[in-house]
């Protein structure tokens, strides 16, 4: 009997970032036009998987995640235990560029979520020319942490029950019980202070909104997607980014949360296909 | 409302077990009501309906009725479908000593969604 196997095909990739050598399991399904997805804060790749199996996809994207270092299968570097993880900016840009490089990437669309979802802001701003398209998941300019984040990481509270308690809430209330747990247990599963480093970016290095009005659409088309029930990048942030980023495209997706790829793969389809669908038919770069 | 807590923690095995270190006594607010719940290892053995006179707990989740009714209906609105997502709205407040309350999010997560008529268990 032939083994029942996913398409999805995973593999270690040796990198060097900020000076240092890293280990990164990056995986991808499906041919064509290169599809990079960035995962949310204190998560991994496991979260895109529904979109990596999905044929309306993959027929004419080739479908590519890495787990971040400290994240998923991803080392965190030699000498981590003497260290306190926190994402930059600066850090977070580098290394989403480094893996296209290492991967011969060619223009690819690029398409994050949550922090994910910010940084891509970053890639529009100082990075348009090297992209086909950039679509924002949950993509805000800034975010105001609504909880004390210290517990995310302390000794006394399990650091993954209480990200996933965090982030439960996040997901739509209508989103099927086996993707919701399925997304909270990726956050279960997260490093120490993993969660909490992330969210430095989140909540303060990768603050953009002095300088979001100046990303210029037509030297790369931008489309915003937003869960209705996110609370955290609400719809009203990424309306707000729809304001002033000429040209944005920008839709509020029904019945959909925070994860709208991991907590209800089949609703999101129903938003980010018309998306790859006009990407992949170059309306959107004809507009430019 | 807030009664039924006893029954429909427990009621499941699961929502017990993910509680399972968690003993403690905490105040609910909604509006001008307040309740007493106390847990002992994740069971609720007492859900007490104020008011009360001097009494102790350890923390207190209090909200106006408005903002708990939203919460309670099958599918709310967005943002009322998460006491975190009421905290964030202003319309919760998380007060006291937060320890056992964070330790167990989840649980006292659950167990509050637990209380909505088509929750699933």
């Amino acid at each position: 009997m032939k083994p029942n196997f996913e398409p999805i095909v995973g593999r270690y990739l040796s990198i060097e970032l900020a000076g240092r050598p890293h280990r990164l399991y990056v995986e991808e399904a499906g041919q064509g036009t290169p599809l990079l997805c960035l995962h949310t804060a204190g998560s991994d790749t496991r979260q895109y998987r529904a979109l990596m199996n999905d044929a309306r996809v993959t027929r004419d994207y080739r479908v590519i995640a890495f787990d971040m270092p400290w994240h998923g299968k991803s080392s965190p570097p030699v000498g981590w235990q003497d260290e306190e993880y926190r994402l930059t900016t600066e850090a977070y840009v580098a290394m989403i560029l480094a893996v296209m490089a290492a991967l011969g990437l060619d223009k690819p669309v690029v398409m994050g979520c949550s922090i994910g979802g910010r940084v891509i802001l970053h890639l529009a701003l100082d990075h348009p020319e090297k992209f086909r398209a950039i679509i924002g998941l949950e993509s805000a300019a800034h975010a105001e942490p609504y909880y004390d984040l210290a517990w995310l990481h302390r000794g006394d509270v399990h650091g993954g029950e209480v990200a996933a308690g965090v982030v439960s809430g996040l997901v739509a209330p209508t989103a099927p019980q086996e993707s919701r747990w399925e997304t909270l247990w990726h956050y279960m599963q997260s490093g120490p202070g993993v969660f909490k480093g992330d969210l430095y970016f989140y909540t303060k290095d990768g603050d953009i909104r002095d300088r979001v009005a100046n990303i210029d659409t037509r030297r790369c088309p931008l489309f915003l997607l937003t869960g209705e029930y996110d609370y955290s990048c609400t719809a009203e942030a990424t309306l707000e980014l729809g304001r002033l980023i000429k040209g944005a495209e920008v839709k509020i997706m029904e019945g959909l949360g925070h994860f709208p790829m991991s907590e209800d793969p089949e609703k999101f389809l129903g938003y980010l296909l018309p998306v790859l669908d006009r990407i992949q038919g170059g309306l959107a770069s004809r507009a430019a | 409302m807030f009664e039924r807590l006893k029954d429909r923690v427990n009621g499941n095995p699961a929502l017990l077990r993910r509680g399972k270190t968690c003993s403690t006594r905490f105040l609910l607010e909604m509006g001008e009501e307040s309740y007493l719940v106390d847990i002992r290892e994740g069971r609720i053995e007492a859900v007490t309906k104020g008011p009360f006179n001097m009494t102790s707990w350890t923390f207190a989740l209090r909200a106006p009725r408005d903002a708990w009714t939203e919460f309670f209906k099958p599918i709310p609105r967005p943002g009322y479908q998460d006491i975190l997502g009421l905290a964030k709205r202003k319309l919760l407040r998380i007060e006291g000593n937060l320890h056992p309350f964070m330790a167990h999010l989840l649980y006292f997560k659950e167990a509050l969604a637990s209380l909505r008529p088509e929750a699933r268990a």
